[in-house]
Formats: structure tokens, C-alpha cells, sequence
């Protein structure tokens, strides 16, 4: 038996944009959209290529989950998004071309080299880098909520977990915690299905992952994570009511995973039937045909994003290619940090 | 100057930079209405209110990482440990999450994390541990082991300043027992370097925390009964540790006893002890030797605990081997 409410898909153009989206809003979040899997894809292609160290992972069929979301973030308000995220990357600004930077270890990603693909953040765009162990970044966004409340300040902190994370104790305590403060802090669960080769089944007994949320004292929603102006119209809500002061929200956002858990992985393990049936809910085909039924999307308007994404990308890869391997001279720098490194957005 | 035992020393500390700055705040278990478990924050949450002073769920990992989400978006925090044991709770976030950011993310994370910790009360296996050693092997961290009252409020200003996560290790054994004079004015102690708390040219002793007394009563015992005179240098930080006053010392002595309370095997002293044999092994005179608590959890029963925690006659048997070799 489900306890989450489970969220109905938005039905016309008037309705999203009660949600607070115009029309130009939402062109840019298809560019948005087809930026990241565009990102992904060129990615994917500089790895086939030898040209990406270490491994490759791709948030294919999260798209939407992730632009959505991040979309109805405040200029202030801070994330710390997952790999399967680089949506919200994206969407809160990241040049393209400091993420092929990072991709393949230059020294003008936001590691600097230091670490690879997705574990990277540009904190002036109120961004955390994520770490490997998930959800560690969890109890941080819930200290980033903390010092909200503590400054009364009218900002949100946002925390992604998967469904497989949801199993660890980090979740708990985060969790918890935000429920006993009522934190401004939304929780958003990347639900895949697939924690690398483990179902849900094996992750939680539970109907849904955001079934949790009323044993914390908060509310739990369920979205379709492929459509992303739902996706979208649930996260203003819940960051909404965590400004006003109303506590935390669990969203979980129900995807399935397109493709390996990275890219050395084919999958074998998923049955086909579930991607074949997936692959008719494409996030980004699924509302580029929202936006020809419900917004007059016209051929040449696409047409126009494709082509400006596409030399974005182009442009993109050959700026970072030039960006320069780091120096072994700089292995030493920055274990501890000095003053001086305090001076940047957050720190103030 | 006012008398002041350690504790209390440590709360002044936290009081005047609480009262000084006010992006220093403090979350633990039991901190503000009950005070701390050991009382170092009691009255606190009614001076700076329960905003300030946070009374935390039962939840090591979300304190720890709280804080580090805090200090990210522009804060001071203190988490107080009830006990430095319950530290492997928030094990995994200091060491991933708050060790790590700065070296791979640019993100700076000021922490402070007040620990607890020792033995010689019969705490048992579980509130008695010494588990700096762990911590100082990790890449990031700062680690900090006051001895005097002085240094106790000193260094805990020093580690709310400094921009990186610091493990603050307070002896529990000194908490009431050591009192000295300390002075009533904000100051700070800086990280690296050591103290010498007793001067002497035949063996240099290196310790810290509550080792640094039971080093002082060896060296007194030895100095009446033999006329041997033992430099005891107290390190005061471990990470950064004063690689320089130790090896000065030696040159001096020639002989160095690495002194702790933490057990033996991988412990803090085998880094200061292969540091003295790799750059100061011609100055030696014999062997760079230690006196630690054995490779066993810490025993609950008086008598086992006592034979745990190096005792007086254990640092003089060590330091006569020492000084007749």
C-alpha cells in the first residue's frame, strides 16, 4: 500500500505555467534537456575514444528527473547532485566545456584533475561536489539547511540520493534530523531501479521510497521522473514550502536507468522488456511531443535549439581539449586549505 | 590570569568566540539543556539559545556532516562527540566527505570536532579510546591533543579559526583534575608546535594529552633517584606535529620514548619514532623506543585498565632501559 501521494502529469500550458513557467521557460528547459544528453553522449563518445580516464556514467532516462528539478531551484538556494544529475549541472550553469575539462582530467574542470567525471561542483553556482559513497552528500545538504535556519534565511537546500542509497544509514539520520528541525531541505530520490545490478526489491520492502517520509514527519511524493514538468511542478512545490518555513519533502522520481551502471557495464541484467517498455517513455521525446501538443513547438524552433546546442558542444570539446593535463608539481597543493580559500560565495 | 581547570578552560574558549563571532555555533547529544555529558557547554543555550547550542538526535553522522554542510555555506560549527569512541560513528563522513573536499572540490571545511576521550575511570571498551592515530593518517585532517588549561582554550579558539576540519581530542582524565592559570583574554595557540614541559639533556620523551603528566612523574622520580634528566617535549597537535623540536631535542639527548595512550601497533608514535630514525639517526645513542598501552581494547576492571594505561613505573622502566643501553 502506498502512503506517498502519487503526482498526476501536467495536462496544458495554462497549468504549468500557474507552476510558475512561461513559454520561453520551457524552450529552455528542451535545451536544457537536450544539452545534457548531449554532454552524456559526446562523453561517451571521447571515452570510446580513449580520451576520458578512469571510468564513464551517464544519467541516460534521468534527464528530466534532473533538469526538473533543478529548474524550480532559487538563485540561492545550493544542491549536491549526483551522477546521474548533470542535468542540474546544466541547468545552474556549468559551462559545457569545464565539464569535458573535468571529464577527461584537465586542469579547467572544477577538480582541476583532482577528481574525475560527474564528482565535481562550481560551489559559486550553490553546487557540492558528490562523493563515491552515497548518500553521504545527504547530511551535508541537511547542514547546508541547518545553517539556513540558524541565519533565517529564506534559502533551500536540495539532496539527491538514489534508491540504492536509500538503504544506507546516512538516509536515516539526514532524514531524520530535517524532520525533528523541519529543515528547508527537499529530498529527491533518483529512483532507477537499478542500483548497479540490484533491483529495488532487494533495496527496500516498501511500496515506494518516498513512503518513508511520513515516518520522518514529513511529506512523500512520487513522480514520473521521464516527465519533467511534473518532475518540475513538485520540486517548486516542496522548495517552496520548505522556504516558507513548512519543513521537508521527500520526492522521489521514478526512471529507469537507460543504460549500464557505467559505461563498461552492457546491463545484461535488466530484462529488455523493461527498456523496451522505457524506452516509449523517453524524457526528451516525451516532451518535445508535450510541447508540439500543448505549445505550438514549431519545427524551426527546434530546430534552431538543436543546431545552437550542437555547436555549443562542438565548441565545447575543442576549448577543452585544449585545457592542459595537470602538472605533477601541483600533487601536493590544497590537501589543506588556507584562509584565503574561505573567501569564495559560500564561505561568507 | 584566573585559575582554571581544563574544562573549564575549554568552555571559556568556546564561550568568548561564541560571544565574538556569531557564525560559531554547537550541536552534539545532551549539549544545551543538559549542559554535556561532561558539562562543558552548561548554560550556553541560555545565553545563545537553542539556534546556537543544538541539541542533536542520537545521530554521530549527521552531526559531523551537518556541520560540514554548515560550515560550506558559511558557518563555524563545534560538534561536541559525547565521547571520542562514538567518532567512528562519523567516521566515514570525516574521512570521505569533510577530508577530502578541499584537496578534489576547492571547498574549504572549517570544522571543529570536540572529542572526548582517554581512559583511567573504568569507561570500558567504549568510552575510553584514544583514537587520534586513525584520524591523523588521514590526508585533510587536523589533529589537536591539549595538555595544560592554557593550551586547552587556546587551541580550541585556534581550531574554530582554522579552515579545515580539526579534531580537538580533550582528555577527560584532566577535565577536573589539572587546573593552572590561564589567561581571561581571547588568544589563540598555533598548530605545529610543541611545548617543552620539562627541560633535560639525557632522553627526550615525546608525548601528549594526559601522557604528559605521568611523563612528568617519571622524569621527577628519575631525576631524585638516579640524577637522570629527561626533556619532555608535550607535541600539543599531532597533525601538523613539530617534526623540528623533536629532532632539535634529540640531537641534544641522543636518545628518544615515544609516550602514549593509544595501543601500539600503528599508533601515532611509530610515525614519530621512524621520523627520528630516518633523519636523525646519526645523532642516536641507542634505540628510539615507546611506551604505549598494549594492542588489546581497552579492559573495564580496575586492575585490567590500570595495567592498559602506561603508568608511572611502566614510563621508568622504559626510560632506565633507555638511559642504561
Amino acid at each position: 500500500m502506498a502512503i506517498a501521494r502519487e503526482a498526476e502529469p501536467v495536462g496544458s500550458l495554462s497549468e504549468i505555467k500557474e507552476a510558475g513557467l512561461d513559454r520561453e521557460d520551457l524552450l529552455g528547459i528542451f535545451r536544457n534537456l537536450v544539452l545534457t544528453r548531449g554532454v552524456e553522449d559526446r562523453g561517451h563518445i571521447l571515452y570510446k575514444q580513449g580520451k576520458i580516464p578512469g571510468s564513464f556514467y551517464t544519467g541516460r532516462g534521468n534527464e528530466a528527473a534532473a533538469v526538473g528539478v533543478a529548474t524550480a531551484m532559487g538563485p540561492e538556494d545550493v544542491g549536491a547532485p549526483l551522477h546521474r544529475d548533470l542535468g542540474v549541472h546544466i541547468v545552474r550553469g556549468v559551462e559545457p566545456w569545464r565539464i569535458f575539462a573535468q571529464f577527461m582530467g584537465r586542469i579547467d574542470g572544477p577538480t582541476q584533475g583532482k577528481d574525475g567525471n560527474v564528482h565535481m561542483a562550481d560551489a559559486r553556482l550553490g553546487l557540492i561536489a558528490m562523493v563515491s559513497h552515497l548518500p553521504a552528500m545527504l547530511p551535508v545538504a541537511v547542514g547546508c539547511a541547518l545553517a539556513f535556519r540558524i541565519r533565517e534565511e529564506k534559502r533551500v537546500a536540495l539532496a539527491w540520493f538514489g534508491e540504492g542509497a536509500s538503504a544506507r544509514g546516512d538516509t536515516h539520520e539526514g532524514m531524520n534530523f530535517a524532520g525533528v528541525r523541519r529543515l528547508p531541505v527537499v529530498f529527491v530520490c533518483d529512483n532507477n531501479q537499478w542500483a548497479y545490478s540490484t533491483p529495488t526489491h532487494l533495496e527496500y520492502a516498501c511500496e515506494h521510497v518516498a513512503d518513508r517520509a511520513k515516518a520522518y514527519g514529513f511529506d512523500g511524493v512520487v513522480v514520473d521522473g521521464t516527465d519533467v514538468l511534473a518532475v518540475y511542478r513538485e520540486a517548486k512545490r516542496a522548495i517552496e514550502r520548505a522556504r516558507a518555513g513548512e519543513g521537508p519533502t521527500l520526492i522521489e522520481c521514478l526512471t529507469l536507468r537507460m543504460e549500464g551502471h557505467a559505461v563498461h557495464d552492457d546491463a545484461f541484467y535488466v530484462p529488455k522488456e523493461m527498456f523496451e517498455e522505457w524506452a516509449k517513455r523517453d524524457p526528451l521525446e516525451r516532451f518535445r511531443t508535450w510541447l508540439r501538443d500543448n505549445a505550438d513547438f514549431a519545427d524551426e524552433e527546434e530546430e534552431e535549439i538543436r543546431g545552437e546546442v550542437k555547436k555549443l558542444l562542438n565548441d565545447a570539446i575543442k576549448r577543452a581539449d585544449e585545457s592542459p593535463l595537470p602538472d605533477e608539481s601541483t600533487l601536493l597543493d590544497g590537501v589543506f586549505a588556507s584562509p584565503e580559500d574561505l573567501e569564495t560565495p559560500h564561505h561568507k | 590570569m584566573a585559575e582554571r581547570t581544563y574544562l573549564q578552560a575549554i568552555s571559556e574558549g568556546l564561550r568568548q568566540e561564541m560571544r565574538r563571532d556569531d557564525r560559531v555555533f554547537i550541536i552534539g547529544e545532551d549539549v544545551g539543556v543538559y549542559g554535556g555529558a561532561f558539562k562543558v557547554t552548561q548554560g550556553f543555550q541560555e545565553e545563545f539559545g537553542q539556534w546556537r547550542v543544538i541539541d542533536a538526535p542520537l545521530s554521530e553522522t549527521a552531526i559531523v556532516a551537518g556541520c560540514t554542510g554548515a560550515a560550506i555555506m558559511g558557518l563555524r560549527p563545534v560538534a561536541e562527540m559525547q565521547f571520542a569512541d562514538f567518532i567512528s560513528c562519523a567516521w566515514d563522513h570525516l574521512v570521505t566527505v569533510a577530508a577530502k573536499q578541499r584537496y578534489r572540490a576547492g571547498t574549504p571545511v572549517p570544522i571543529t570536532v570536540r572529542l572526548p576521550s582517554g581512559g583511567g575511570f573504568s569507561g570500558g571498551p567504549f568510552h575510553s579510546q584514544n583514537p587520534e592515530s586513525s584520524f591523523a593518517h588521514i590526508p585533510g585532517l587536523k589533529v589537536v591533543c591539549p595538555a595544560t588549561p592554557a593550551d586547552a582554550k587556546g587551541l580550541i579558539v585556534s581550531a574554530i579559526e582554522d579552515p579545515n576540519p580539526v579534531l580537538y581530542f580533550e582528555h577527560k582524565h584532566l577535565y577536573r583534575r589539572i587546573k593552572d592559570e590561564v589567561p581571561e583574554e581571547r588568544y589563540t595557540v598555533p598548530f605545529g608546535e610543541a611545548r617543552v614541559h620539562r627541560e633535560g639533556d639525557d632522553i627526550t620523551l615525546v608525548t601528549w594529552g594526559a601522557m604528559v603528566y605521568t611523563a612528568g612523574e617519571a622524569a621527577q622520580k628519575l631525576e631524585e633517584e638516579e640524577g637522570l634528566s629527561v626533556e619532555i617535549l608535550d607535541l600539543r597537535t599531532l597533525i601538523p606535529w613539530d617534526k623540528r623540536a623533536v629532532l632539535e631535542s634529540v640531537e641534544k639527548t641522543s636518545k628518544a620514548l615515544v609516550l602514549h595512550e593509544d595501543t601500539r601497533t600503528g599508533g601515532f608514535g611509530a610515525e614519530i619514532v621512524a621520523t627520528i630514525a630516518e633523519e636523525a639517526f646519526e645523532h642516536l645513542d641507542g634505540p628510539v623506543s615507546r611506551v604505549t598501552a598494549p594492542d588489546t581494547p581497552v579492559p573495564f576492571s580496575p586492575p585490567l585498565e590500570k595495567a592498559f594505561i602506561p603508568q608511572v613505573e611502566d614510563v621508568v622502566a622504559g626510560l632506565k632501559e633507555l638511559a642504561e643501553y
